[in-house]
């Protein structure tokens, strides 16, 4: 394997970048599968269709086009669990059919994206001045970097509050242990389940605005990459709890940006490789995940 | 009905309908007689899916790597040698020099999705639930990116094409053995066993199963026929490249099963029969059809159409259409 010159603190800068998006993509994933047991593989079609919102309403005013783009993902969202997945769990459905479930939604609405708004993509260019760069100790760094550490950490933070400070947030930590029981114990289900949708629901939103500063085309399939990649951060991290799923979610986003910058051209077409390889040995040595409690039970649901 | 009978009425359902789909597709214009056989494919990968999927109740997300190197071996061994010298010239000396006939280059395609599987299994079948997805799925991303990339073993993004044609009986006869060797395992005591750990590993295990076993070697089993589908493949388009076994294939074939009814080899056979039959006419619904009046669909609407129905499918029947029943009266 042939190293590049690297310039190694540009390269971390780049890194941490793409971390901080895949850990915040990690906890939406994260949050539904706690509560719910339940894979969301049509989470990156929210992002998907918040970056439309945004290429349609370039031109706009940016607050209210970040405010439609964060209404409709949520929407969305919400439309996701009432039209799909609860009348799905009302039949009983497998785990296993559940998750192809999520493809087919998946599938659904990328094929609505294609018909609707054709293959050619769209540019979004609501925050595009964030990407100036100012120059520390030779490393460009661009002020979207500093954008996304800071609302990745914002969002996290708000996120445990809710679930830590709040009596709501008491009731999706409760569904998310024993659903089951948390429902004989008066937890309203349906209403922790809307609630856990709609946050995850903006912090799709929150990626939309993110992810399409450094990559303004949007496409229909745009979403794919992204789920599959914090999906790969989730599970790596460990799927018990919503903090493990952030840090794996940065750590992968972390490790490929970094490799992505250290390895030379001719190397780094393998990179996906080396990242799912890494994933495997990771889940062969440890299937709870990296940072995942040793003694909690093995997730052994889909 | 005797037990006799009713396995017969079991296997001869699928082959029926397999054989039934080739004679229809022997009478046609040569672009619908494509869709036919593609459709006869569908069944193999589906029915090779379903020997690991069906029986062990692990999804897997894996399955289209052993259909690829199957259809890319295959494809391989039967160009000519002084076209690869030619068009892949980095390619491995033996791969280079081989020229073969399709049946052995079939008979190569089950045999390294086999060894690939059993490579990919031994590890991974320790693993269960949710990590057993995502490493399959791992796999499946390795498979894809050293395929486009990787000189040595095919032609990487760029077309693999001129590959000889083998015929819609061709086709048929490789898709009949896939089920029968699919129902002749899931028959036997390997495939029982398995299927018990499906229902309650911790009773199967307390009575002597050894899940990571039974799982292995369905697993190299269903890799055999994911190959040799995947040479069936290859043979019945003629050209391929790596974007066919990703993400799409996998999402179809998995949904075929699902839409099927995962727990039988009758659901995985219709599943995929059912799905290409809607594919295909939804595709000539875009250049209008005639259905009692004229329906023409806006392009695009194909997609959005089998996407629409599989959801509706799995929301009103998550059994699938089967309900994971085999073809047969009902018992009791």
């Amino acid at each position: 394997m042939v190293l590049a010159s690297v310039n190694w603190g540009q390269a971390i800068a780049d890194a941490l970048a793409l971390g901080a998006l895949y850990g915040l993509v990690a906890v939406g994933i994260g949050l539904v599968f706690g509560v719910l047991r339940l894979v969301n593989f049509a989470y990156g079609e929210l992002i998907t269709c918040g970056a439309y919102v945004l290429a349609f309403t370039f031109g706009w005013p940016r607050v209210v086009s970040i405010l439609l783009c964060i209404g409709a993902v949520v929407s969305l969202a919400l439309a996701q669990e009432l039209l799909a997945f609860r009348p799905l769990r009302r039949t009983g459905a497998s785990p296993a059919t559940m998750l192809v479930a999520t493809f087919a939604v998946s599938f659904l609405l990328q094929a609505i994206y294609l018909l609707a708004f054709g293959s050619r993509g769209q540019i979004v260019g609501t925050l595009g001045t964030l990407n100036r760069a100012f120059i520390v100790d030779g490393v460009a760094i661009r002020w979207i970097l500093l954008v996304t550490v800071v609302t990745g950490v914002v969002l996290l933070a708000a996120t445990a509050a809710l679930l830590d400070r709040t009596s709501v947030g008491l009731h999706i930590r409760a569904a998310a242990v024993d659903f089951r029981t948390s429902r004989i114990l008066g937890v309203r289900a349906n209403r922790v389940i809307l609630l856990s949708f709609v946050v995850s629901g903006v912090l799709a939103a929150a990626v939309s605005v993110l992810y399409t500063v450094s990559n303004p085309l949007v496409q229909p399939s745009m979403g794919v990459p992204i789920t599959i990649f914090a999906l790969v951060g989730v599970v790596v991290g460990g799927l018990d709890r919503l903090w493990s799923a952030a840090l794996g979610g940065f750590t992968v986003g972390l490790v490929y940006g970094l490799f992505a910058d250290v390895l030379s051209s001719t190397s780094s077409v393998y990179l996906p490789s080396v990242v799912y390889g890494l994933v495997i040995v990771v889940l062969l040595l440890r299937p709870a995940g990296l940072f995942g409690s040793r003694h909690s039970r093995q997730v052994e649901r889909v | 009905m005797s037990a006799v009978t009713r396995r017969l009425v079991e296997i001869a359902g699928p082959l029926v309908l397999v054989a039934a789909t080739a004679a229809i597709a022997g009478n046609l214009g040569s672009a619908r007689r494509l869709e036919f056989q593609t459709a006869l494919v569908m069944v193999a990968i589906v029915v090779a899916l379903y020997a690991f999927v069906g029986n062990s109740g692990v999804i897997s997300f894996g399955h289209v790597s052993f259909v690829a190197v199957g259809a890319y071996l295959a494809g391989l061994v039967t160009l000519d040698p002084e076209t690869k010298g030619f068009t892949t010239p980095e390619l491995f000396p033996p791969l280079r020099h081989a020229q073969l006939g399709l049946v052995p280059s079939l008979a190569l395609a089950a045999g390294v999705g086999a060894a690939y599987a059993l490579v990919v299994g031994l590890p991974l079948m320790r693993l269960s639930g949710l990590p057993a997805g995502i490493a399959t799925f791992a796999v499946l991303g390795i498979t894809y990116n050293v395929l486009s990339y990787w000189g040595k073993i095919g032609p990487g993004v760029q077309t693999l094409s001129g590959v000889p044609e083998i015929g819609t009986w061709g086709i048929a006869a490789g898709v009949a053995i896939v089920v029968v060797a699919a129902w002749l395992y899931q028959r036997s005591r390997f495939g029982r066993q398995l299927r018990a750990t499906r229902e309650d590993p911790a009773a199967a295990r307390a009575s002597g199963i050894s899940v990571y076993r039974q799982r292995l070697f369905s697993f190299v089993i269903s890799g055999a026929l994911a190959g040799l589908a995947g040479g069936l493949y290859v043979h019945e388009l003629g050209l391929i490249t790596p974007e066919l076994f990703y993400l799409d294939l996998t999402f179809v074939t998995l949904a075929m099963l699902v839409f099927g009814g995962m727990g039988s080899l009758w659901g995985a056979v219709i599943g995929a029969l059912a799905i290409s039959a809607l594919n295909s006419f939804l595709g000539d619904a875009e250049n209008t059809v005639d259905v009692g009046f004229h329906l023409t669909l806006p392009n695009g609407t194909r997609l959005v159409t089998v996407g629409a129905v599989m959801a509706l499918v799995l929301i009103l029947r998550p059994s699938g259409l089967t309900g994971g029943r085999e073809l047969g009266w009902r018992r009791r």
